[in-house]
């Protein structure tokens, strides 16, 4: 019985066939993924990057909500028109707190990686509201809910314990002051130094445009005003990280 | 194994299966394919040479190419630039006159410009850059901020209430939502206000309005309620207005304050691009 003829012990053992397929299917994926958590070109090293702040947690959650996905990429591709057009390409360390990432895969409109900083908080608010009233051939659906729903604050801390679960660095302090860093994000006049200190870089405004409500609005739109803001590039090495 | 078996209609012999009584045929696979076949096995064997492929301890085989598309991304974007620089000569060491007078300065700043406005500036001042409701026309004669070179290349650079320390920034008070006037007297000055440019207000008493621009609003807008650039102060004397110019959107300014944001482009863009940013603008509706 030559060596090809072993196979029929496969072909005639479902048992047999299916952990063969398991081991070899182990072993692709074992190369193919395994080096990804410890190559240096996969992990590369920034400095500024944090977990997001409550409120921008919760437009994010509502940006998943909504499935402002399927139109908009978060990922610059390292090419050049990419790079002219949208800026430095993305880098792995940019996504290391999405669960899930927000990468996405087409885009009708815009990729959004940095978007954050590009257009004031009024244009965010006008063009989530009715997109045609600034962009006239714009094919985006409105949201003008987002305006009127109050968010749900009180749950941001479940949020953040189950992220943690996902390797997120969230502190027992960050996630007892969960509720309330929330609310300080949205309230310039307020106490703001514990926030600001847990999460550097947080700016706090009031985003909708209505500081007597606490609205949805204001959270996607300070999820949106973040993208991309994090990683100072003017610092940042790319030969360093180059692999 | 079972006993080999040839099927009487083709000749063929068979797998040696059968379901329900029917059988396969073992047809070798077509030479075209399995040649196919071999190929790729090749190819793929010199691609793990040429191309990253192995991942190791704590690198991976670079491949003969030494290809990483990231560096290629980073390269290419360093050659765009320098081929801009090479194009566009000096523009990051001559000053905007010296640019705009120079033909082939001027000819690159512009379609550089008129790029950069696309990707950054559309969205809020729309394709055209004729504006809209809270976002200033930049093809008319009308500067907030001034309409020199210098002027919109700092407006560029900083933005107006933007997250630049250096922002361009004023603060028109909240005349009837903090309670400095009441009611009447919004209409009147609001009354005055259009009267400067030729329209009125339902039952304002002009007079009145003037002593009350005089007292609350010369100070920012001018005697003349011309305005002041330096302030950002509008003009409210020309039919230009950037919140709607009918009796109940005045109203609406006076009694709440608009407070546009532009964003700082300073980090975002280079300067250079800026640069041809402030020449295609100034280029637009340019002025003073």
């Amino acid at each position: 019985m030559s060596l090809m003829q072993k196979h029929v012990v496969f072909e005639r053992n479902s048992i047999v066939l299916l952990i063969g397929i398991l081991i070899v299917v182990a072993i692709g994926g074992l190369v193919e993924i395994v080096p990804l958590f410890y190559l240096k070109s996969t992990i590369e090293t920034v400095t500024g990057m944090r977990p997001y702040s409550p409120l921008e947690l919760a437009g994010r959650n509502i940006f998943i909500r909504e499935g402002c996905y399927l139109c908009h990429s978060q990922m610059i591709r390292p090419m050049r028109d990419e790079i002219e057009r949208y800026g430095h390409f993305s880098l792995a360390a940019e996504s290391q707190y999405d669960h899930p990432f927000q990468w996405g895969s087409k885009r009708t409109g815009p990729d959004l990686a940095r978007v954050g900083g590009k257009y004031s908080d009024d244009w965010h608010v006008a063009h989530l509201v009715d997109p045609r009233s600034v962009v006239p051939a714009s094919v985006m659906p409105a949201y003008p809910f987002l305006k009127e729903t109050p968010l749900k604050a009180a749950l941001i801390a479940d949020d953040m314990k189950t992220l943690r679960l996902q390797g997120v660095p969230y502190t027992d302090e960050d996630i007892a002051n969960a509720e309330a860093d929330l609310k300080a994000q949205v309230n310039p006049d307020g106490m703001t130094e514990g926030l600001v200190a847990r999460y550097p870089k947080t700016v706090v405004r009031d985003f909708d445009g209505n500081p007597n409500k606490l609205t949805e609005m204001d959270a996607l739109v300070a999820y949106l005003q973040m993208l991309g803001t994090l990683v100072d590039f003017s610092t940042y090495d790319d030969k360093a990280n180059l692999r | 194994m079972a006993h080999e078996e040839i099927d009487k209609v083709t000749g063929v012999s068979t797998t040696g299966h059968e379901w329900d009584g029917i059988k396969e045929l073992n047809n070798p696979l077509p030479r075209w394919w399995l040649w196919v076949f071999y190929a790729t096995i090749v190819f793929a064997v010199g691609y793990v040479f040429v191309y990253p492929a192995v991942p190791l301890v704590s690198s991976y085989t670079q491949g003969l190419l030494g290809h990483s598309q990231r560096a290629s991304a980073l390269a290419e974007a360093e050659a765009g630039r320098a081929a801009r620089n090479e194009v566009g000569q000096n523009l990051a060491s001559s000053s905007l006159e010296d640019i705009k007078n120079d033909p082939k300065m001027l000819e690159f700043a512009m379609a550089q410009g008129r790029a950069a406005f696309g990707d950054n500036c559309a969205p809020c001042h729309g394709s055209g850059a004729t504006g809209s409701k809270g976002y200033p026309n930049l093809q008319d004669d009308d500067w907030l901020w001034g309409g020199t070179l210098e002027d919109i290349e700092h407006t560029i650079t900083v933005g107006i209430r933007s997250t630049s320390p250096d922002t361009r920034m004023n603060d028109m008070p909240r005349f009837g939502a903090d309670g400095l006037l009441d009611a009447k007297q919004i209409r009147n000055v609001a009354g005055y206000v259009l009267s400067l440019s030729g329209n009125s207000v339902k039952g304002a008493d002009v007079e009145a309005g003037k002593q009350i621009f005089a007292e609350n609003c010369t100070s920012c807008h001018g005697e003349d309620a011309k305005g002041i650039q330096e302030l950002g102060a509008p003009n409210l004397t020309d039919k230009i207005w950037l919140y709607g110019g009918d009796e109940a959107s005045v109203i609406y300014t006076v009694t709440n304050a608009h407070r546009g944001v532009m964003p700082t482009w300073a980090g975002k863009l280079d300067p250079v691009t800026i640069k041809s940013l402030a020449i295609y603008v100034h280029d637009l509706g340019g002025g003073t």
